[in-house]
């Protein structure tokens, strides 16, 4: 197959980037276009919940590249102007475009009025720019990102109330016995844990937010809410292309949306023939990951890609990193160190097969643990047996960067590929 | 090629360590990447390249062409 002669990259952000530098490095000449909706240079993402919004960072550090790289890479970046929509006839686009946050209901009304999500440099600066005022902060989403800022304002100083439905802090990823020390973590540093309830709503007073309401009729006082529920994927602007869009951009086992276009990072929901089914990723590893995997495929490499998924987190002085996939109802055996001294690797066995490994505070042995027992947990597919089109299959969106495959998988006449079959 | 690496950019992922080997290790304590070699052999460079495009905290910087 004969490279094509310019590529175009809708989203200038980690996977963007990525796809760009992944086309030079495998020797890719021809003409790439990076359009970007923001008008910053190509910026990281996690930083903004962690050193950015702590203040220890400038914004500028959260840069993806120093000028004379982007400058190195001779691509044209077209930044502060989206792309509004797609025609499918035009070949070889690649959508980064990544994902939006979910809000809460009545949150319109108060933006601007100390209520905040967090994706962009805008948001953390204007996020932290209310932090240093606030008496009174509320995280709403016990998920990653809700729990990342619950600690960084603490960290900050702030008095601040964490808010959600689960029984600890990302006991959904993490079960109940890791969820439950990092519950006792956040607790220890002064957060006030308000979980098992669902927010429902937020309330207000002269356009600026007084409170978040629970669903059982609580209303936490706050003069600053953060509402972290999870992430939709960008695809608004792709309504009419003809693609096919269901939480994300449905691709094949090679992140092909149709010819001549793919999707990579948190916007991507291709099939992951090591699973047997559609994945979507949020994470930070998958967009640098994907795209090397896209770029190769555009070039004609034709593989499907299979990544074994990883995330980090950093919540005070735990630094938790997680590979592949640590089920809530798995049975969890701490192989290395002990989780008294907040220091160790646990592996996540679910059916007798070892699904995920998470570690606290020990990453270099967590990834040999992971790399020992999760190698072929991904299924690495010989090359040619994947299916080509876009294959449907009903998957939870997934709140926040983390993976999921819901244990009842309602296929729409998808080949019978069992996810479980493959976990 | 140069190499230079920011310490506290890293959040010690080790992707570095697993396509470059001979160039990155992780300090066993923290897993904070150690820079084995700052000017590798030619042969290094391209899991070199590679390394540096996928590491997720963009903490490894490349100087110089060759
Ligand atoms: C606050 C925060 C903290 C995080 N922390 C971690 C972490 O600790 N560990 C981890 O593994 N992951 C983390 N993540 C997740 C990680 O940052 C994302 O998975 C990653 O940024 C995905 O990259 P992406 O390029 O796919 O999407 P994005 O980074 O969302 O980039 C998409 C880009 O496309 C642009 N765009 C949207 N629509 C259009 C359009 N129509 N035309 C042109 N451009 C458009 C957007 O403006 C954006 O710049 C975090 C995310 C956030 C928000
Ligand atoms: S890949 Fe990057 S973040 Fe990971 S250990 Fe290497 S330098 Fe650190």
């Amino acid at each position: 197959m004969n490279p094509p002669s310019s590529v175009l990259i809708a989203g200038a952000s980690a996977a963007g980037l990525g796809t760009a530098e992944s086309l030079r490095r495998k020797g890719y000449r021809g003409k790439i276009t990076v359009l970007g909706a923001e008008p910053h240079a190509p910026y990281d993402r996690p930083p903004l919940s962690k050193q950015v919004l702590a203040g220890a960072w400038e914004p500028e550090r959260a840069r993806l590249r120093p000028r004379d790289a982007l400058d190195a890479l001779d691509a044209a970046f077209l930044l502060g102007d989206p792309a509004v929509a797609l025609d499918a006839a035009a070949r070889t686009v690649r959508t980064a475009t990544g994902a939006r946050p979910r809000t809460l209901p009545g949150q319109d009304g108060l933006a601007g009025g100390s209520v905040h999500t967090l994706r962009s440099l805008d948001d953390a600066a204007a996020l932290r720019a209310d932090l240093l005022t606030a008496t009174r902060a509320v995280a709403v989403g016990d998920g990653v990102l809700g729990a990342e800022i619950a600690a960084t304002a603490r960290t900050m100083g702030v008095d601040v109330t964490l808010a959600g439905p689960q029984p600890a802090p990302m006991a959904a990823q993490f079960g109940p016995r890791v969820a439950e020390l990092l519950a006792a973590v956040h607790a220890e540093q002064g957060v006030t844990l308000r979980l098992g309830t669902a927010a429902c709503g937020l309330t207000g007073h002269g356009g600026r937010v007084s409170g978040v309401r629970l669903a059982d009729g609580e209303v936490l006082p706050a003069d600053v809410a953060v509402i972290a529920v999870g992430a939709t994927p960008e695809t608004g602007w792709l309504t009419g292309s003809g693609l096919t869009l269901d939480n994300g951009v449905v691709c094949d086992a090679y992140c092909r949306a149709a010819d001549g276009i793919y999707a990579v990072g948190d916007v991507a929901r291709w099939h992951h023939t090591g699973i047997g089914a559609l994945l979507r990723l949020e994470n930070r590893t998958n967009a640098v990951e994907q795209a090397a995997a896209v770029a190769g495929n555009i070039l004609g490499e034709e593989k499907p890609y299979t990544p074994v998924p990883y995330f980090w987190t950093d919540q005070f002085d735990a630094k938790i990193h997680v590979h592949g996939q640590p089920s809530p109802d798995a049975e969890v055996a701490v192989v290395e160190g002990a989780v008294e001294d907040r220091r160790f690797v646990a592996q996540y066995r679910r059916r007798g097969r070892i699904t995920g490994v998470l570690g606290w505070n020990i990453p270099k042995q967590t990834r040999l643990t992971a790399r020992g027992c999760l190698a072929g947990h991904a299924g690495l597919p010989t090359p040619g047996t994947a299916p080509r089109g876009p294959a449907l299959v009903a998957l939870r969106a997934s709140p926040s960067y983390r993976w999921e495959v819901p244990p009842a998988l309602s296929s729409r006449g998808l080949r019978a590929t069992a996810p479980d079959a493959a976990r | 090629m140069k190499i230079t690496v920011d310490e506290a950019k890293c959040c010690a992922a080790g992707q570095c360590v697993l396509i470059a080997p001979e160039v990155f290790d992780q300090r066993d304590e923290d897993g904070i990447v150690l820079l084995l070699d700052a000017e590798p052999a030619e042969e290094q460079h391209a899991a070199v390249r590679e390394a540096a495009a996928v590491c997720p905290t963009a903490a490894i910087h490349l100087s110089g062409t060759a």
